[in-house]
């Protein structure tokens, strides 16, 4: 009895995304069938998640080829919660486009590329195969553009354009490294790869390939000096495509690094202190970039890169601790980012304006909205019983073990401008009075909405609020995830055991 | 390009070259060929009756949207791909293959249908770039 339980999100998305194909033209099909799929996509990637839990790693033959010959799924712990928060997230942003994204861009196969999105962010999560992997990374970079293009309003192709070449180039580069690391190893089954290139002679082409690989990789997850395309474009689309970008594209990134830094290369001491020193300069130039813009979605871009550092500098460290971290703060960003920019799309229907300084009273108007809203924002900031306090704590904890002040040092700077930018936020967005409204013509504001609408806007946020809480109360459970995933990936000998040795 | 020559030969070529695309899937299990190229050479048979008698024939001569053979063709790929799961408990894309050749095709396998799935995708996708580029120019 062969085991196919991994690869079912992937068949779940593949297949509704040629559902969806079929009915090109009829967009109220596409909506109801897009959200069921993402439903069941749920519920697929829970029995995974669960299964994963109960079993251990899971591995799958794509064709039945034997390991390191055939390309192979593998999903270990860390690969199942990735799907499991990805169905979520998808789950939300698919109920949010079905209202928020109107029908001239549906009609260009919205839907369908979007499950096509999440397929290639499911496999990438579960290939066992650093080349199939770069094969899914195309098909999220592909889905993406057409996704960050659809509606081709001027600055969104701007926008567009400046991913666009950077994402390419990222690939590019990453092909390279692919390129020189089976010169090398002649391998490109991860597990298999993981022993080989320890007893590879030419040390010196190994520390080019990872640096390589860590350029690839460092662009599309946005880290220091590669991060200018992010704020660029990610605040022309729609929100709901900007909510699963900000949610998914770049930790798809981050869990690269982690893969290939754990399984292929030893983090060395040069590997740590770029690593480090990358992700302190990420947690600056985020949080300060943050600090100088008004627009609600490009500060909340900016906050994606700040976060990004704190990963970053937690692969560095590279101790259980550290990693614990980064796993819990990982799966704390997924739900909160993609909530983030869900909310800003709110605000935009209710106000016709994301620019903080033109908006205002949104508490007195909408006391109930504006709490809730009032959570994932504070879940970011880390507000001790909400989510974002517990991988912080783990992150500063291993900093100060491992006598890495700076990044220390960096970890409090990146809390408090972030805990500074939200109460801004706060403050002008919420608190202050609504400054002159101009009510725009041919707008449609968030109160002439039919109340089934307001819920579509609404039921998604509640939907992810509802996650962050519980991985903010329920945190125990997390960190407990959190420890035992940290503990496959410094221990890759469970996951090499488990490919090859089946 | 409304030569007598090219329309007259065209009526000829479509045929010939559609029968060519299918010779090629056919061969491209052990030999040079497959569904993307045999794909590409259907395409570029209707893009040459296009160019001889026009856009609008051609679209009668096809009957349906050309994009409608994307989906067609990856359902088609899509269940080559599970087949092994549905019918056989074997892994992901695993090739099931008849135990009896067929006279003409030879030995029919779940490749080949995963092989017809990428010819139909690729005259779809090639076939509605051409035909919007030529549309809107």
């Amino acid at each position: 009895m062969t085991n196919h339980v991994i690869i079912l999100p992937l068949i779940v998305n593949l297949l509704f995304s040629i559902i969806l194909m079929f009915f090109w033209r009829n967009i109220n099909f596409q909506k109801l069938f897009s959200v069921i799929g993402n439903a069941i996509g749920l519920g697929v990637a829970i029995y995974v998640f669960t299964h994963v839990y109960q079993n251990g790693t899971q591995v799958v033959e794509a064709g039945n080829w034997e390991a390191p010959f055939g390309i192979v799924f593998v999903g270990d712990m860390l690969a199942a919660t990735l799907v499991l928060l990805t169905a979520i997230s998808g789950l939300a942003v698919s109920i949010f486009s079905s209202i928020s994204v109107i029908n001239a861009r549906l009609r260009f196969g919205y839907f369908s590329v979007f499950q096509f999105l999440l397929l290639g962010l499911n496999g990438a999560f579960l290939t066992g195969d650093i080349f199939n992997l770069y094969v899914w990374f195309e098909i999220i970079i592909i889905s993406s553009f057409v996704l960050i293009s659809i509606g081709g309003e001027k600055n969104q192709l701007e926008g567009a354009v400046k991913y666009f070449a950077l994402n390419f180039f990222a690939s590019m580069i990453f092909l390279t490294a692919l390129g020189v690391l089976y010169g090398l190893a002649g391998t490109l089954n991860m597990a298999d790869l993981a022993g080989k290139v320890q007893s590879i002679e030419n040390r010196t082409l190994v520390d080019v390939c990872a640096v390589l690989f860590l350029v690839g990789f460092g662009i599309k997850s946005a880290i220091f000096p590669l991060y200018f395309w992010l704020p660029a474009s990610y605040h022309t689309p729609p929100s709901a495509v900007s909510a699963i970008f900000a949610g998914l594209l770049t930790k798809v990134g981050v869990y690269a690094l982690i893969r290939v830094f754990s399984m292929i290369f030893e983090i060395d001491v040069f590997l740590q202190n770029l690593l480090i020193g990358l992700g302190i300069l990420t947690i600056f130039s985020g949080g300060i970039g943050a600090l100088t813009h008004t627009n609600i979605r490009k500060v909340f871009s900016y906050l994606i890169i700040c976060h990004i550092g704190f990963m970053i500098g937690g692969l560095g460290l590279f101790t259980k601790v550290a990693l614990t971290g980064v796993v819990f703060y990982l799966i704390h960003d997924i739900i909160v980012k993609t909530n983030l920019f869900l909310i800003a799309g709110v605000i935009y229907r209710i106000k016709a304006t994301t620019n903080m300084n033109k908006i205002g009273g949104l508490y007195a108007n909408y006391p109930k909205l504006s709490l809730l809203m009032a959570i994932p924002l504070f879940s970011l900031v880390g507000v001790p019983p909400l989510s974002g306090f517990w991988p912080k704590l783990s992150l500063i904890l291993a900093s100060f073990s491992e006598a890495q002040y700076w990044y220390f040092g960096a970890l409090i700077f990146g809390s408090f401008i972030t805990l500074f930018i939200i109460a801004r936020l706060w403050s002008k967005a919420f608190w202050k009075d609504q400054p002159e409204f101009k009510r725009e013509r041919k707008f449609i504001y968030f109160y002439e909405l039919r109340p089934f609408q307001k819920l579509q806007f609404i039921m998604p946020i509640m939907l992810l609020t509802f996650v962050s809480l519980y991985i903010g109360f329920g945190a125990n459970h997390i960190q407990e995830l959190s420890v035992r995933i940290a503990e496959e990936i410094t221990n890759k000998d469970l996951y090499i055991k488990a490919v090859l040795n089946p | 390009m409304k030569t007598i020559i090219l329309k007259t030969a065209s009526n000829y070529l479509l045929p010939v070259l559609l029968l060519f695309s299918v010779f090629i899937l056919l061969r491209g299990h052990y030999l040079p060929g497959g569904g993307f190229v045999g794909g590409l050479v259907a395409a570029i048979a209707f893009v040459l009756d296009a160019f001889a008698n026009g856009l609008q024939n051609t679209k009668q001569v096809l009957k349906i949207h050309p994009g409608f053979f994307m989906p067609v063709g990856l359902a088609i790929a899509f269940l080559s791909a599970i087949s092994p799961i549905l019918f056989a408990d074997l892994p992901l894309m695993t090739g099931l293959w008849a135990h009896e050749p067929v006279p003409v095709l030879g030995k029919i396998g779940s490749a080949l249908f995963f092989d017809t799935g990428v010819y139909l995708v690729v005259i779809g996708a090639a076939l509605t770039i051409i035909f919007t580029i030529s549309e809107s120019a």
